[in-house]
């Protein structure tokens, strides 16, 4: 059988994943994306310490679901932003995107 | 009501007035002076009562009525202040109560209630009369009404409570406070009038003279607290261990015992307060306030009080005086009052304002009684102080109600002449009838007139006693009461008598009966009360009436003083110097001429302008003492120990104050409080200037920093937390 180590091995390089693509890309909606990478990195640790740790409980899988439904609301949210920035200035690089410099 | 609280209350009604009148009634003249002579009635029935009480008392003298409350902690005792009521106070009462609401009444019509306001008349000036035109068209002046009426029965209001509660306190402390008092209400009197340059110096030389003598009395007061721990009078005047104590303790002045100069201290408060030689000087010169007021404050209250002290006093100013001799303190109370007798009366023959010839003519009586009092004739000074404030009063009133009468005739004149002067008078006899009636006894009152007049008795008794004890200066006052007579019928002739020497007092008119029916009562008391006090032993009328005063007033004292027996010797002088002088003044003065020298002038040379100066005193003292005052307050107090000693001191401070203040600014503010601020400031703005490029605005840098910092912690945190453990 597979071991937790290896669901707390993949959840921890998929966070990486998404925490590079946070940081590298340019494109708002792929710094998104990175974003929904990192927290399915986390619901995933919150499943597989679910499974092995305490299966009698339901805890996990409510976690887990709770942060899906506030995972779509902030997309919601934040695609909502990326367009409006996007309409006022034609443009959503997150370095273009530089309202709050000195 | 029981007698002692009647005597607490005794003095509150006038105290009342002048705050009523002050506060709330002073708009309204028929108010105010309603109040003020409603307060005086008042204390009057009062008085009244208490004194048919304290004559129907037996033994008065031992047990009179007499109450104490505690007023002031001292340490672990009390100050107890109280009243008391014994023979003394009783006499002293009565002629105070009739005195003080005998002149509140004659204000009334003095300052011209009912009639109209002047035509230029303002506050603080003597009120200069109305044009009124009749039924014909007729225009004409008279008198109008005193523009500070309010005020002066308030100041009077006032001057009563403090003669009241002088006169029923029985410790020296409410003594003393009435007697500040009145000296006060004396001193805003006096200046009445204040736009008037001499009523303004007048009242200021009052207070000035009078507070020399408060403060020896005040000196005195203390060191018989000190000595003897009260001040009560019955515990110092009718104790006869205390009274031998002060007199054996010596003093460390001179070697007077303690009682010799406490009663030195306390008798130099009666020179100033009853202007006795060399403090006399003021009395004239408070003539210039309103003439009730000179009669009131200036004949027969405040100046009697200055008496009564001394009196009030006698037993520790005699004590250790033993088979009839004399004191240090008596000695020198007789020396100064018989001084002042001659000098006053001298002074008196020569002036020519009617009411200035009876202010010296009041010193010189002040000088019989203190004289008296310095040869031990105690129930005589005390006599002589009641009479003489009945026929003082009497004659103030009358002086006031003749200048009252000249003023008159000066609106009819229009002419600008003096109404007080004399020789501007003449003939007023059948102009004034009622005033020159009551005027005639009180002067004769005042010369000694034999048997029906009050003062024959108190200045026969006088006599008697100064020639038995002391015949200098029984020869003195002989003198001084020849020189009385002569310059009263010279008063009384000039005024009343011959024709009239101008057209002002050919249209003198009678003054209103609120001035004239105090005149007729106080003319009464002038005759009656003399003979409360005829000798038993007198020939021919002694005995008839019982020498009541003699009896009820020597109880005050420890031992009773002996009656002296009849001798015929002071009798005859009496009677000489009395008739004589009235007789001399009538031939001298019966007929002067208008615009006539005054006939003492050629015979008495260059004296006579000494005395008409007034012996240069006022000069004198102008000289010797406000002179130098003057040049020690402007040149050396104010030009050199003011602005150069202090004003130096203080500019050289301040320059000291400077140079520590700049080098404090120069040396620590500026570099180091300063330098600190600014260094604060600076590191911040640097450290901004170089750390600011971090903001870059760029969201994914802002991340990287996160990231970065919070790998930092976290390592930091195991190494620190975790690892230890």
């Amino acid at each position: 059988m597979i071991s937790l180590s290896w669901y707390l091995i993949f959840a921890a390089a998929l966070f990486c994943i998404g925490l590079f693509g946070v940081l590298s890309r340019k494109n708002a909606i792929a710094i998104l994306m990175g974003i929904e990478l990192m927290l399915n990195a986390v619901n995933v640790n919150l499943v597989a310490f679910w499974r092995y740790v305490n299966p009698g409980q339901i805890t996990g899988q409510v976690f887990a679901i709770i942060v899906f439904a506030v995972a779509a609301s902030e997309v919601a949210v934040g695609l909502a932003l990326f367009i409006s920035i996007y309409r006022r200035r034609g443009t959503i690089a997150a370095d273009e995107i530089d309202l709050m410099k000195w | 009501m029981r007698t002692e609280l009647l005597i607490w209350l005794l003095p509150l009604p006038p105290l009342l007035a002048f705050f009523i009148i002050i506060l709330f009634s002073n708009k309204s003249k028929w108010l105010s002076h309603s109040i003020a002579v409603g307060a005086a009635l008042l204390s009057f029935l009062g008085a009244m009562i208490v004194i048919y009480r304290a004559i129907t008392t037996p033994h008065l003298g031992e047990n009179p009525f007499t109450s104490n409350i505690r007023w002031i902690p001292t340490g672990d005792t009390w100050l107890t202040i109280g009243v008391q009521v014994d023979p003394l106070t009783a006499i002293v009462l009565f002629f105070v109560a009739w005195t003080v609401l005998m002149i509140f009444i004659y204000s009334v019509g003095y300052h011209n209630f009912g009639k109209p306001k002047g035509d230029h008349d303002q506050p603080g000036l003597p009120p200069h009369g109305s044009t009124v035109s009749d039924a014909h068209g007729h225009k004409q002046r008279i008198f109008s009404i005193e523009p500070m009426y309010s005020r002066f029965f308030a100041f009077i209001g006032l001057f009563a409570f403090g003669m009241y509660v002088l006169v029923v306190s029985n410790n020296l402390l409410t003594l003393f406070i009435g007697w500040e008092i009145m000296g006060l209400c004396s001193y805003l009197l006096i200046g009445f009038w204040f736009s008037k340059p001499s009523a303004r110096n007048a009242a200021i030389k009052a207070f000035m003279t009078t507070r020399i003598g408060d403060v020896f009395l005040l000196l005195g007061i203390v060191y018989l607290y000190t000595a003897t721990g009260t001040l009560s009078y019955q515990d110092i005047f009718r104790n006869p261990e205390v009274l031998h104590n002060l007199a054996t303790i010596p003093s460390p002045i001179m070697g007077l015992s303690t009682a010799a100069l406490i009663g030195i201290l306390i008798f130099i408060g009666t020179i100033g307060k009853s202007a006795q030689w060399p403090l006399h000087v003021w009395l004239p010169d408070a003539m210039e306030g309103p003439t009730p007021v000179s009669a009131m404050i200036h004949a027969a209250t405040m100046v009697s009080a200055g008496v009564y002290l001394v009196i009030r006093c006698f037993p520790l100013l005699s004590a250790g005086a033993e088979n009839g001799g004399l004191t240090p303190p008596m000695i020198f109370m007789a020396v100064i009052g018989t001084i002042t007798a001659i000098f006053a009366a001298t002074i008196a023959i020569t002036q020519n304002d009617i009411k200035r010839v009876l202010a010296y003519s009041t010193i010189s009586q002040l000088g019989f009684m203190i004289a008296a009092l310095g040869i031990g004739g105690y129930v005589a000074a005390l006599f002589h102080l009641v009479t003489h404030a009945f026929f003082k009063a009497l004659l103030f009133l009358g002086s006031g109600s003749v200048i009252h009468g000249m003023e008159h005739g000066v609106y009819h004149s229009g002419q600008h002449i003096d109404p007080q002067d004399m020789y501007n008078m003449g003939g007023l006899r059948k102009k004034m009838p009622i005033t020159f009636w009551t005027f005639t006894i009180g002067g004769l009152a005042l010369a000694g007139f034999p048997l029906l007049t009050a003062g024959f008795w108190s200045k026969d008794e006088i006599f008697a006693d100064s020639f038995a004890h002391a015949p200098i200066v029984f020869i003195i006052l002989a003198i001084s009461a020849l020189l009385t007579a002569i310059y009263t019928m010279r008063q009384i002739s000039l005024t009343f008598l011959g024709n009239p020497r101008t057209k002002e007092a050919e249209h003198a008119h009678e003054s209103h009966w609120t001035m004239t029916y105090p005149l007729i009562i106080l003319a009464f008391f002038a005759i009656v009360f003399g003979w409360l006090g005829i000798p038993e032993d007198f020939p021919l009328i002694g005995g008839l009436v019982p020498n009541f005063l003699h009896d009820f007033v020597g109880s005050t004292l420890l031992e009773h003083p002996e009656a002296l027996p009849f001798n015929p010797i002071p009798l005859i002088t009496s009677l000489l110097v009395s008739l004589g002088g009235l007789l001399i003044g009538w031939l001298i003065y019966r007929n002067i001429p208008n615009g006539a020298v005054d006939p003492l002038q050629k015979p008495l040379g260059k004296f006579y302008t000494v005395l008409k100066n007034k012996y240069y005193f006022d000069e004198f003292y102008q000289w010797a003492i406000i002179k130098p005052s003057i040049w020690f307050a402007d040149v050396f107090v104010s030009v050199w120990m003011d602005r150069k000693v202090i004003d130096g001191f203080l500019h050289w401070f301040a320059f000291i104050s400077m140079e520590i203040g700049r080098f404090l600014r120069n040396f620590i503010d500026k570099p180091i409080i300063n330098g600190f601020g600014d260094l604060v400031g600076e590191v911040t703005k640097r450290t901004g200037f170089i750390i600011r490029p971090m903001q870059t605005g760029k969201i994914q840098q802002y991340m990287i920093m996160a990231l970065v910092t919070l790998a930092a912690f976290t390592i930091l945190f195991y190494y620190l937390l975790i690892s230890v453990r």
